[in-house]
């Protein structure tokens, strides 16, 4: 099998009467077609356009820099052009903006539209991660589509929960409210704490234990009903949210509420107004609003 | 005892690396270094038992063509099971994507079976079949036999042990977070050694060959081999935490190093994917076509072309970040100029065929091998449109590029593999022809209508994305949330596993041809293109 294949000289391929190279490996011959000539023009013309290109943009390393290109462009000063006329198409309405006060915007229709607009761009950038693509929430993370306010509805509390965040440390304005571990701080015992929950049921209008739901009654009153309000209404003032719907933040059957007052978890919101600026917070204070819940 | 002292080594190898399990600095160093372990305590078994596969060559005369042919009978296999292992992952991994559920904390989670899928399908899977094809063709057109002996099985084996290594090790989480370059550095190492010996082996065999030309397949394949090698050993260069622990660091810090990632990472699809397959490229199919190959002058200036070109393109894979304008701007123009050497290597291939056309209808092999060259003008028109400024704007980090992926690792690596596959194990084995051609032709459909929904998914998919994360309203402010263009691409992923689960389908099947053409069974059917008795009009 490894028997010399000779080398012979050029000879005529029969198929295609073009001349081979004369070479043969293991019966692979070649022939001596020259280049086709659009593939050479095609590859002469992709170097042209290079050249050129190379020319009018940023492109050849030098020692400390790079050649800059004739037409003097550059990423950079081309996404501040960009931005900067971006800016100037929405500047009408955000001068309008910044000095409008939150509670004005909605009566102002154009400025209005505009705001929820904003505000809506802004709120799939910075709050679907929490509050959802649709604004619905999750288990401990509000939905925001409902009237059931933990710091209030109107357009200037929700703008003032956006700016300061909840529970944010290093917003001194931030919102505050810090349920008691009742269980885990012994405060209650574990029947309390049960009949307790009990008894949030029965206001929350679901099925209840009445035993237990009238002896948490008074547990309640004695404990609860100065943050959540005599019949579970809730607090705004203090953030102590209504209990008497069938809303939850954390679940509304009885081990959830038992859970919660035995070691509450208390969520926290980052305050957004240093970082996303005033036009931008009053923008998602008016979106929100807008959601159908807005008082 | 015919292996002893290849058992002893190995034996003394699991022993070395019990002992680094043993005193490791991590546990992860620990679990990895402990499989290595077993794996090469498994080997030195199998080594003082002298267990013989019967199917892969135990039946098979040994040298009656004066080449060392039994390596090149494991490598056929390996590539075929791994094949069929980097498809499966893939559709899995395809699943994942579509139904997020099916991430299995922790070691099945997408992170980490996305580099088992691609290091398998580009490293396993193409890596064999290079190797493989590249011993069966320098042999047969240097018309010598391998240089060095049983290094040859050394590079074999050894590449067995890196990818065990590497599929392990990102199952337990091990990553240096380099794109296509994931094992941590001691794997690294240990494919540096296998590699030098495959390029030993190789060059070798060049440098005793009895023919006074090179042929050109083995110029492709020899720049491969030596690229790789210095992408290999830029990239990966680290330093270890500790000798006993997975963790190191790259030697390169910010936009240098994003930018030697990619200088690797797209001279990985240059050098493995394109300029490997093409040497596979012009050896089988003037075999196949039995035609000459159609211009020796055109292989010549194409390849360096291909080679002059390739290395300088990597930057369009940072259009649009940190890295600087002048450097974007040069990856751009040298793609745009890499347009036409690369099509050269089509054209070689295509005009190959003049003159045996009508071997495309009775021949589904060649079929095969036609559609990969196809399938490689396609994507090589791609990459360089791709990597224009503009266009990538719109492309960039979207399926699109998938999509692209795609038509050319599945049409142009798989198909020319499968093709090289069906040449050579009737050819290995001394089997008169394969099993069937009719499940070739059925793998051909199968696996072709695969790639066009997997690719046309995915180009729509992608430009979509694309749209939806630019679209402005009115006012000036985007309209849809990252997520929203997540969910929105839920059809289309679903139908890219649609798409894997036909290529891989076929490739099942290619595996049971295969098996079936060993065993020396011989199906009995219509050939190909002759008229099936059913189908003729009764009078």
């Amino acid at each position: 099998m490894m028997a010399d294949n000779k080398e012979h000289g050029p000879e005529i391929d029969d198929v295609s009467g073009v001349e081979t190279t004369g070479h043969s490996w293991d019966g692979i011959k070649e022939l001596n077609n020259p280049l086709p000539r659009w593939w050479l023009w095609t590859f002469y013309a992709t170097i042209a356009w290079a050249l050129v290109y190379t020319v009018l943009y940023p492109a050849w390393p030098m020692i400390s820099s790079s050649t800059g290109g004739m037409l003097g462009w550059s990423s950079r000063a081309s996404l501040a052009q960009d931005v900067d006329a971006a800016k100037a198409a929405q500047s009408v309405f955000l001068d309008k903006l910044a000095t409008t006060d939150v509670a004005d915007i909605q009566s102002d229709a154009e400025l209005s539209q505009f705001a929820i607009a904003g505000g809506s761009a802004a709120f799939k950038v910075n709050c679907v991660q929490c509050h959802g693509s649709g604004a619905t929430g999750s288990p401990g993370y509000p939905n925001l589509n409902d009237d059931d306010w933990i710091w209030g509805g109107t357009v200037e509390e929700i703008h003032a929960t956006i700016q300061h965040g909840i529970r944010y440390a290093s917003d001194d304005d931030t919102r505050v409210s810090d349920m008691p571990a009742y269980g885990a701080d012994e405060i209650l015992s574990k029947e309390e704490i049960s009949d307790v929950a009990w008894y949030v049921r029965k206001i929350s209008g679901q099925e209840f234990d009445a035993a237990s739901a009238d002896r948490g009654q008074v547990t309640f009153e004695e404990n609860c009903a100065a943050c959540h309000g005599d019949g579970g209404e809730g607090l705004r003032e203090l953030g102590g949210p209504r209990l008497a719907d069938s809303i939850w933040l954390y679940g509304g059957e009885h081990a959830d509420i038992v859970a919660q007052v035995t070691k509450p978890k208390q969520g926290v919101m980052p305050a957004w107004g240093a970082r996303l600026g005033e036009a931008t917070v009053k923008q998602l204070a008016v979106y929100i609003h807008s959601l159908g819940g807005g008082e | 005892m015919k292996y002893l002292p290849e058992a002893v080594v190995v034996l003394l190898a699991a022993f070395v690396a019990f002992l680094a399990a043993a005193f490791s600095q991590d546990s992860l160093f620990q679990q990895h270094i402990g499989i290595v372990s077993a794996v090469l305590l498994l080997g030195s078994l199998l080594l003082f038992r002298r267990v013989r596969f019967a199917s892969a060559g135990a039946e098979v005369a040994e040298d009656t063509s004066g080449y060392m042919d039994g390596v090149i009978r494991y490598g056929a296999i390996a590539t075929a099971f791994w094949g069929v292992v980097g498809f499966l992952v893939g559709v899995i991994v395809a699943a994942q994507l579509a139904f997020p559920d099916l991430n299995i904390e922790p070691w099945l989670n997408f992170g980490r079976t996305r580099p088992l899928h691609t290091s398998a399908v580009i490293f396993a899977f193409g890596g064999n079949a290079l190797i493989a094809t590249s011993f069966y063709v320098v042999q047969r057109t240097s018309r010598a036999r391998l240089f060095g002996g049983n290094l040859a099985w050394f590079v074999f084996w050894g590449y067995q042990l890196f990818i065990i290594m590497a599929a392990t090790g990102y199952l337990l989480g091990i990553t240096q977070g380099r794109e296509y370059a994931e094992p941590e550095w001691y794997v690294d190492l240990w494919i540096t050694i296998v590699w030098v010996a495959y390029l030993l082996v190789f060059l070798g065999t060049i440098v005793k060959r009895r023919e006074s030309h090179i042929y050109v397949a083995n110029w492709f394949f020899l720049s491969f081999i030596v690229t790789i090698a210095m992408l290999h050993l830029v990239n990966n260069m680290a330093i270890p935490v500790s000798f006993l622990g997975v963790k190191s660091y790259s030697a390169f810090a910010g936009v240098q190093d994003a930018l030697t990632q990619w200088w690797y990472g797209h001279n990985a699809v240059g050098f493995f994917l394109t300029a490997g397959f093409l040497g596979m490229m012009y050896y089988f199919v003037p075999k196949q076509a039995e035609r000459p190959v159609y211009s020796y002058r055109l292989s010549i200036v194409h390849f360096w072309g291909l080679i002059f070109l390739y290395i300088w393109a990597g930057p369009h894979h940072l259009h649009y970040t940190a890295l600087p304008d002048w450097a974007q701007t040069l990856g751009m123009v040298f793609s745009i100029m890499l347009w036409m050497p690369s099509w050269g290597g089509m054209i070689n291939g295509l005009m190959t065929l003049s003159g045996a056309w009508d071997k495309l209808r009775t021949d589904p092999v060649l079929r095969m091998m036609v559609i990969a060259v196809a399938f490689y003008g396609m994507s090589t028109f791609e990459g360089p449109m791709m990597s224009i400024k503009a266009v990538n704007s719109l492309s960039h980090y979207t399926d699109w590029t998938i999509g692209h992926v795609h038509s050319g690792a599945l049409g142009w690596n798989g198909m020319i593999s499968f093709g090289a596959l069906y040449y050579l194990v009737p050819k290995l084995w001394n089997r008169q022809r394969l099993y069937s051609l009719r499940l070739v032709n059925w793998h051909f459909w199968l696996a072709t209508l695969g790639i066009v929904v997997y690719a046309a998914t995915m180009w729509v998919a992608g430009i979509q994305q694309g749209l939806m994360w630019r679209e402005y309203d009115a006012q000036g402010y985007l309209v849809y949330s990252f997520a929203e263009s997540i969910a929105a691409m839920f059809p289309y992923y679903v139908l890219r596993m649609t798409g894997g689960l036909l290529f891989l389908t076929g490739s099942l099947i290619m595996a049971y041809n295969l098996y079936r053409t060993i065993r020396g069974d011989l199906r009995e059917e219509v050939p190909m293109g002759a008229e099936a008795p059913a189908m003729q009009l009764a009078e």
